[in-house]
């Protein structure tokens, strides 16, 4: 099947002439059209628009001009991404039937780079949540198992990657929301350092940390992704104004001689033991790879997620302050007065998570509370990039568990403190700013993905993937595909 | 008077709308009278996903206050988000700064029958205007104009350091000239480019104690706040005096009863949560900039005021009338520094100027002729070669039609005859012909002598310069 190709391969069948962006993207909406009524990935498919680039693109290139590796490969969009003309709905209702009128700089980049888009990606309602299961419109599927989550809240995202109804996604993280959905389903994701990426068009859930980052099936296809997603942007004050590398150019150099960091905050109790074991194996690969192991410490760990579920709910509880019923999205009907029109619009739009959120980060900010919550978090965050920065002293890049776990099943997390603990390996990577990404190391007896992080150096996406690739070239994962009968 | 025992204390709030082209944080226009969110954006809307990019002439703007007020100016300065609801506030939130402002402890110098007093000016912050509510009667709606949404404004807040109605509004009118003087604000409290909130508490003559404060809100010409100021003391006086306390709260003065009435109370006051703003990195100014502006700093009216005075010897209210305007200061220079007598200049601009700029309602940056033209009309009546009287004829030519004073005299007819020669020859005529006449002056009928100048100005068609008439007239006399 084109679609077991993986995104360089595609890419390079288009180049040779082998295949067409119309037959792959004839190909994958049909796949999408067979698969998305059990996994619940794409919220909504614009089939006439991906056809209508598609043939742009064969044209382009039957002229000679085509643009680059991306032109013609079909690929979705997390739909917490503004897409011109086609509905964007972040996973809620209060967004039910917004159209934007521009596209997210991600996405405009995308289709400058000549990409196909086919459509638009189920994830958790505005980011919250690890299992897809806050979503307005019912959770994504694991393919791997249809009864479990693909994780959240880039799990539509990551479920179609892993499903291959399209070559690569685009996700955002602000807490490990590409990673750990990345980790269940067996696909590879990158959260890049804070400001690599332009957010412009990203529906804000936390400013401070959440990131536009690429999904896909290998960790080359990552690299050919960031690498036309990357840059300052007009458009976002915080897109870093630093040069773009080459990510592809160093990919191949190999572990040897890599300085791994395995924090030893990162192996404790609760995690469970397949996972633990697929990661240590992992371990055991890089040293025989020629890298070597080395024990950090990462000493205010176990702050991180206070200090996170502060700060992200206290900067949500802004971001979501202009879903007020007046503009744009859901208004309740027959209000009388104001106060009725924004109580009623925001309780009948909102889920429930996102509403406590909304209450958690409005309490950390009020007046007699900032200097106790909000306050203290932003010390601690500071203290938890002070314990990366001595660890990079030491070490190239930090290894450990994306997840503590494997894909649960849909419906098993129902104490919302219990769920949070999901992302407690993955967020003091957005609390630092740092690059982050998570790639498949093996599968547990029941034949569910686990997925390791490897976290980099602040700007240096060239060396973490590099560091990926090393073990990826020996340990390919990217050929196993779900069970899935299309 | 009980309220001879108090002293009301008041502080300012000035919201100044900065004069650029463009809002704040995106580029939509930020010109007046168009039709109702003509200028608007997804930024400006507040749409999901959008982010605040910094116009850079606000922070020159602020700069360029910060200095011409006497502030530190803060290397770096920080962002945050006051966030309230309200229809006319896109995001739910309004980008302000609140702990690190871009200005700070400065002072601004007012005068008045009091002297000269020295008020302090808290800070100076940058942030952004909120759109319009408009409510158009009906009960079932309101409407909402995102246009001003975004607009940039300089918050200027003062210390409590005013003692009466009338320095708020010496400090008031003197801030105005200056951010008009600086080119960043138009002054217009009518059209609410530059609004005022007052702070305004009493306390007892001889206490270390402020009292309890109130806060004034939105008022719209200068004749208000004077009425509202001197409104709310009295209140606040008559409330303390029967027993009562005053309750810090917000209160609107309404003009049609000359009252204020509460707006909210503390206990239902906003908690804004202000935070830093994640999507602005705090404001690091650029190497070199405070000083590239400190350069291009035009002098201050006050400055310009006392300057006029002792460089040109105007009294104090012509000068004050001539520096009330930058543009009208600069012509009267220019004119000035061409003429030989910068009083002459002054009185023209008072005079002719004023009174055909006011007729007209034209506006001074109209003005159809330039500094040159004015000086060479002056210098013609200096020379004598024009009359005082022609003069303002052809000033009014060149003020409807821009037509060089030369072009005019000559169409025009309006020179004067100022040639010693060609006088002496008309008088030597008129006196040959005027023997009579010419006796009983010299019999001692002094009022003969005005028959001889009349006499000279009918034979010159009265383009005699009338000093030179006389004096050749009384030569020849022998007077």
């Amino acid at each position: 099947m084109v679609l077991d190709l993986t995104l360089a391969e595609a890419a390079g069948q288009l180049g040779a002439g082998a295949t067409s962006s119309t037959e792959l993207t004839r190909v994958a909406l049909q796949r999408v059209e067979a698969l998305n009524g059990r996994l619940n990935a794409f919220l909504r498919v614009d089939a006439a628009g991906a056809l209508e680039a598609a043939a742009q693109s064969d044209a382009r290139r039957g002229r000679g001009e085509a643009r680059g590796p991306l032109d013609g490969v079909p690929l979705g969009i997390k739909d917490n991404l503004l897409t011109g003309g086609l509905e964007t709905t972040a996973g809620s209702r209060i967004l039910q039937g917004f159209v934007p009128p521009v596209d997210a700089t991600a996405v405009r980049k995308l289709r400058e780079a000549g990409a196909v888009l086919l459509g638009k990606l189920n994830l958790d309602e505005f980011v919250v949540g690890s299992s897809n299961e806050s979503s307005a419109y019912g959770p994504a599927r694991n393919p791997w198992d249809t009864t479990r989550t693909p994780g959240g809240s880039s799990g539509g995202s990551a479920a179609a990657v892993a499903a291959r109804l399209c070559f690569g996604a685009l996700g955002s993280d602000t807490g490990g929301s590409i990673r750990q959905p990345a980790a269940l389903t067996g696909t590879v994701g990158l959260k890049p350092t804070w400001g690599r990426v332009s957010r412009f068009g990203l529906v804000a859930y936390a400013s401070s940390l959440d990131q536009v980052g690429p999904m896909a099936r290998t960790v080359t296809d990552c690299a050919l992704l960031l690498q036309a997603l990357a840059g300052p942007d007009a458009q976002d004050a915080t897109a870093a104004d630093l040069a773009v590398p080459d990510y592809t150019a160093a990919l191949e150099r190999g572990a040897a001689g890599l300085r791994v960091g395995v924090p030893a905050e990162y192996f404790g109790p609760g995690m469970d033991p397949e996972v633990e074991a697929a990661v240590r194996g992992a371990l055991r690969a890089y040293e025989q790879l020629g890298a070597t192991l080395v024990e950090v410490s990462l000493p205010h760990t176990k702050y991180a997620l206070a200090t996170y579920y502060l700060l992200a709910t206290a900067e949500a509880s802004s971001n979501l302050a202009r879903f007020d019923g007046v503009r744009f999205g859901h208004r309740a009907r027959d209000v009388k007065g104001l106060r009725e029109l924004y109580a009623r619009s925001r309780s009948e739009g909102f889920g429930p998570e996102v509403k406590r959120r909304i209450m958690l980060g409005t309490f950390a900010l009020s007046a007699g509370h900032y200097d106790a919550y909000y306050l203290k978090a932003q010390k601690v965050r500071t203290l938890i990039r002070r314990d990366f920065e001595a660890a990079f002293r030491q070490v190239d890049v930090v290894l450990s568990p994306t997840s503590p776990v494997p894909a649960f099943p849909l419906g098993q997390q129902t104490d919302p403190l219990q769920s949070y603990l999901l992302d407690v390996f993955t967020l003091p990577c957005n609390l630092a700013g740092l690059p982050g990404l998570s790639l498949p190391c093996g599968f547990t007896r029941a034949r569910l993905p686990v997925g390791m992080q490897l976290v980099g150096r602040w700007w240096d996406e060239a060396g973490l993937l590099a560091a990926a690739r090393a073990y990826e070239r020996a340990h390919d994962f990217s050929r196993a595909a779900p069970p899935l009968e299309a | 008077m009980p309220v001879d025992d108090f002293q009301p204390v008041m502080g300012l709030e000035v919201h100044a709308q900065l004069l650029t082209q463009t809002k704040i944080f995106c580029g939509c226009s930020t010109s007046f009278g168009a039709a109702p969110n003509a200028h608007t954006c997804p930024v400006c809307l507040g749409m999901p996903g959008v982010l605040p990019v910094l116009n850079g002439k606000v922070v020159e703007y602020a700069v360029r206050a910060g200095l011409a007020l006497g502030c530190t100016v803060n290397a770096q300065s920080e962002w945050s988000r006051k966030n309230y609801f309200y229809p006319d506030l896109p995001k739910g939130y309004q980008v302000t700064q609140f702990d690190r402002p871009i200005c700070e402890h400065g002072q601004l110098t007012v005068d008045g029958p009091w002297g000269e007093k020295a008020v302090r000016v808290r800070r100076i912050h940058m942030e952004e205007d909120a759109g319009k509510s408009v409510h158009d009667g009906s009960a079932a709606r309101s409407l909402v104009d995102l246009n001003r949404a975004g607009t940039p404004l300089l918050e200027i807040v003062s210390e409590p350091d005013l003692r009466s109605a009338d320095e708020v509004v010496a400090y008031l009118k003197a801030l105005r000239d200056i951010l008009v003087y600086l080119g960043i604000n138009d002054g217009n409290l009518e059209e609410g480019s530059f609004r005022c909130d007052a702070n305004v508490s009493v306390m007892r003559k001889g206490s270390a104690e402020y009292g309890a404060r109130v806060e004034l809100k939105n008022i719209n010409s200068f004749r208000f706040i004077k009425q509202a100021i001197e409104y709310e003391v009295a209140r606040q006086v008559e409330l303390v005096e029967s027993g009562g306390k005053v309750v810090q709260e917000t209160r609107l003065f309404d003009p049609a009863r000359n009252e204020t009435r509460p707006m909210r109370s503390k206990e239902e006051a906003h908690d804004y949560r202000y935070f830093p703003e994640p999507d602005l990195q705090p404001l690091q100014l650029r190497a070199g900039l405070v000083e590239e502006v400190a350069a291009c700093l035009p002098e201050l009216p006050r400055q310009k005021l006392q300057r006029f005075q002792s460089q040109y010897g105007l009294p104090a209210y012509d000068a004050g009338l001539l520096t009330a305007d930058r543009a009208l200061a600069d012509l009267f220079e220019a004119v000035a520094a061409r003429a030989k007598d910068a009083r002459k200049v002054s009185n023209w601009f008072l005079g002719e100027l004023s009174r055909l700029l006011n007729e007209t309602g034209e506006p001074l940056s109209g003005l159809r002729f330039g500094p040159a033209q004015f000086a060479e009309l002056l210098g013609a009546v200096d020379a004598g070669t024009l009359s005082n009287n022609a003069a303002k004829a052809v000033f009014e030519e060149m003020f409807r039609t821009g037509k060089a004073p030369a072009d005019i005299i000559r169409e025009k007819g309006l020179g004067q005859v100022s040639d010693e020669g060609t006088v002496e020859a008309v008088v030597d005529q008129v006196l040959a012909a005027a023997a009579t006449e010419l006796e009983a002056y010299r019999a001692g009928k002094q009022q003969v002598f005005g028959f001889l100048v009349g006499q000279c100005m009918k034979a010159m068609k009265g383009k005699g310069n009338p000093q030179l008439v006389n004096a050749v007239l009384k030569r020849k006399l022998g007077a």
